[in-house]
C-alpha cells in the first residue's frame, strides 16, 4: 500500500521520512481526539465534591460522578445488592429527597406508585453530580464487612450443608433474627469471578462470634456449588451483612411460622430468639418437604418444643414413601393452617421461600382473613 | 458532483437508502429491532453521530489527509474520528440529559462499530460530495436508517403476536422481511439516482 503511492524513483531515505509523517499524522490525530477526550472526561464528567446528606445528620463529602451505591460502598454505607449495581435486581433502594435528578427508565420497573410518590430510587442508577440529600434505615449502618474462619461443615440431608463461621474481623456481629448476610464466593473453577449471595442467618442473635448458614445446592449455582464442593473447614470467608426487614415483630400474637428446604434458617433463629426471651406466644412451625430425607435437624426441634411454652412443630410430607411408615401429616401445608388460627386479626405468619411458595401460602393466609400487616416474607429470587 | 442539496438529502432517505440497498449497519438493525421503543433510541443516536461524523470526516479528509498525500489512511482516520465522537457524545449527553443518557446511553457504544456510519464517510469520499451535500448525504443516510429500523420493529412487533414456525423465528424472518422491504424500496429507485 505504501508503495504504490510513491513513486519508485524516490530514493530510501524519502520513503522512510514520509513512513514518519504517516505515524505522525495517525499519532497526531489519535492523540489530539485522545487529549480533547481527557479534556471532556475531566471537565464535564468532572463533578467536583459533592456533599451526601444522609437522614439530615451524617455528611460525606465525597468525589461525584460515580453512582450513589458505589460510593456509599466506598464509604463502608452497605445497602443490599445482589447484581452488583447493574439494576437487575432492585435491592438497593433508597429515599432520595433532593438532588437525585429525574427517574430513570432503567428504575421504573422496580418502583411501584407509592414508592416512586415517595423518591424511593434505585441507588446504584442515581449518579451523584450535585449535593444530594438521602435517607436511609439506620439498620444500614450497622452492616459491616465481615471475615471469618469456616470452623464446621455439616451435611444436614443429602443436598443441604450447615456452614459455622467464626467471625475473626470484626470480632462480633449485631443482627436480628431472620435477618441474612451476602456471602462472597471467591474466584474458582467454575466461576470466572467471585460471586455474592444472600443466605439467611440460622444461629441465635445471642451468640454474637459465630453465624450459621444453611445452604441448599441449587444445581449449577455458582456460590452454592462453591460451599458444596470447594469450601473446606478452617477456609477463610468473608461476607457483609447483616440486611432484611424480615424480623420478628414485637408483639404477643400469635405467630406461624412456613418454610421448606434451607428456608428453615431464618425460622431457626427466630424460634432460638423467643426461647432465650421465654417467650409465651403461640407458635407453631409448618415445614413443607417432599419426603422423610428433606427433613433435618429434628432433634432441635423437639428440643424446642419441650423449652418453649407453646410451639409446635409440624413437618408435612408431599411424598412419604410407603416403605417409610411416615405417620406425621401429608399433603400440602394450606389445609392446616386453618386448625392453627384462632383469631385472625391476632396471628402473624412468617414465610420463607421461594416465590412461588410465597404467592401460593399468602392467597390462602387472606382467604383465612390473615391482613397483609401481619404477613412477613423473605422470598428466595 | 451537481446534485441538488434537497435531493440528494430526500435520496438518501428513500432511493439509497443506506440499509436497504447497501445493507449496511446490519447487526444493530437485527438485535435492536424487538421493540418500537428502542429502534427509535438507536435510530436517534445513528442519525445524530451519522450526520456529525460526516461533517467531521469532510473537514479531516480535505484538510489533513489530501493535502499530506495519506488518504490510503482514511479507514483507520475515520474509525478513530467516529469513535472519539461517540465517547465525545456520551459525556456531553450524561451531564446535561441523565433521562435521554439512559434511554439512549446503552446503544451508543454500539454505534461505533455500526458499519453504516462508516460507510456514509466513505461513500461521500468515493462520490466526491462538498461539505453542505455531505452533510445532507449523512443526516438523510441517518433518517433513512431510522426509517428502516423502524419498520422492521413495528413489523416484528406485529408478527411476535401471531404463530411463527420454527425455523423462521428470530434473524431468519427478519431478513426476510428486511429483503421484501428493499425489494419495495426499489420502486423508489427510478426518482433519483445518486450511485
Amino acid at each position: 500500500m505504501v508503495l504504490s503511492v510513491f513513486p519508485v524513483s524516490l530514493s530510501y531515505n524519502s520513503m522512510f521520512i514520509s513512513i514518519l509523517i504517516t505515524i505522525g499524522i495517525v499519532a497526531g490525530i489519535g492523540g489530539f481526539l485522545a487529549l480533547l477526550l481527557v479534556i471532556a472526561e475531566s471537565t464535564l464528567a468532572n463533578y467536583g465534591e459533592c456533599t451526601i446528606t444522609i437522614n439530615e445528620k451524617k455528611e460525606l463529602k465525597v468525589k461525584g460522578g460515580s453512582s450513589l451505591l458505589n460510593i456509599l460502598n466506598n464509604n463502608k454505607i452497605f445497602l443490599s445488592s445482589a447484581c452488583g449495581g447493574r439494576g437487575s435486581c432492585g435491592f438497593c433502594k433508597c429515599k432520595v429527597i433532593e438532588g437525585g435528578g429525574p427517574l430513570l427508565p432503567t428504575e421504573t420497573p422496580f418502583l411501584d406508585e407509592d414508592e416512586k410518590k415517595n423518591n424511593i430510587r434505585l441507588a446504584c442508577q442515581v449518579k451523584v453530580k450535585q449535593d444530594i440529600k438521602i435517607e436511609i434505615s439506620t439498620g444500614i449502618f450497622a452492616v459491616h464487612e465481615f471475615t471469618g474462619t469456616v470452623t464446621k461443615i455439616k451435611d444436614l440431608t443429602h443436598d443441604i450443608k450447615e456452614l459455622t463461621i467464626e467471625i475473626t474481623n470484626p470480632k462480633n456481629i449485631d443482627f436480628k433474627a431472620g435477618q441474612y448476610v451476602q456471602f462472597v464466593a471467591p474466584r474458582y473453577e467454575r466461576s470466572r469471578q467471585s460471586v455474592t449471595r444472600a443466605y439467611s442467618i440460622s444461629s441465635s442473635p445471642e451468640q454474637k462470634d459465630l453465624i450459621k448458614l444453611i445452604i441448599k445446592k441449587v444445581p449449577d449455582g455458582l456460590c452454592t456449588t462453591y460451599i458444596h464442593e470447594y469450601l473446606k473447614e478452617g477456609d477463610t470467608v468473608s461476607f457483609t451483612g447483616p440486611f432484611g426487614d424480615f424480623i420478628i415483630k414485637d408483639t404477643q400474637n400469635d405467630m406461624i411460622f412456613i418454610a421448606g428446604g434451607s428456608g428453615k434458617a431464618p425460622i431457626i433463629s427466630m424460634l432460638e430468639y423467643l426461647n432465650t426471651h421465654n417467650s409465651k406466644r403461640r407458635l407453631v412451625y409448618f415445614f413443607g418437604a417432599r419426603t422423610k430425607k428433606d427433613l433435618y435437624l429434628t432433634e432441635l426441634f423437639e428440643k424446642l418444643e419441650k423449652e418453649l411454652k407453646d410451639f409446635a412443630y409440624v413437618p408435612i410430607l408431599s411424598r412419604p414413601e410407603e416403605s417409610s411408615e411416615w405417620k406425621g401429616k401429608t399433603g400440602y401445608i394450606m389445609p392446616y393452617l386453618k386448625d392453627f388460627i384462632a383469631d385472625p386479626t391476632k396471628t402473624e405468619a412468617y414465610l420463607c421461600g421461594s416465590p412461588g411458595m410465597i404467592d401460593a401460602v399468602t392467597k390462602e393466609l387472606h382467604e383465612l382473613k390473615i391482613s397483609d400487616d401481619n404477613i412477613f416474607y423473605d422470598s428466595f429470587s | 458532483m451537481e446534485i441538488s442539496v434537497f435531493i440528494l438529502f430526500m435520496a438518501a432517505v428513500f432511493t439509497s437508502n443506506i440499509l436497504l440497498t447497501n445493507f449496511l449497519g446490519m447487526c444493530s438493525y437485527l438485535s435492536v429491532s424487538k421493540q418500537v421503543e428502542s429502534s427509535i433510541g438507536l435510530g436517534l443516536a445513528v442519525f445524530f453521530v451519522m450526520t456529525c461524523t460526516t461533517a467531521l470526516n469532510y473537514a479531516v479528509y480535505y484538510f489533513i489527509l489530501v493535502p499530506l498525500d495519506l488518504i490510503y489512511l482514511q479507514y483507520i482516520i475515520f474509525i478513530i474520528v467516529i469513535a472519539a465522537f461517540v465517547q465525545l457524545t456520551e459525556m456531553v449527553i450524561e451531564r446535561f440529559s441523565p433521562v435521554l443518557y439512559y434511554s439512549l446511553g446503552i446503544f451508543l457504544p454500539l454505534i461505533t462499530v455500526n458499519c453504516a456510519i462508516l460507510g456514509v464517510s466513505l461513500f461521500m469520499i468515493i462520490r466526491n460530495y462538498t461539505f453542505i451535500q455531505s452533510v445532507a448525504f449523512g443526516a438523510g443516510s441517518g433518517i433513512g436508517w431510522m426509517l428502516a429500523i423502524l419498520a422492521l420493529a413495528g413489523i416484528r412487533e406485529r408478527v411476535n403476536e401471531k404463530f411463527i414456525p420454527i425455523g423462521l423465528r428470530g434473524a431468519a424472518l427478519s431478513l426476510i422481511i428486511t429483503g421484501i422491504m428493499a425489494l419495495g424500496f426499489i420502486g423508489f429507485s427510478g426518482i433519483a439516482v445518486i450511485q
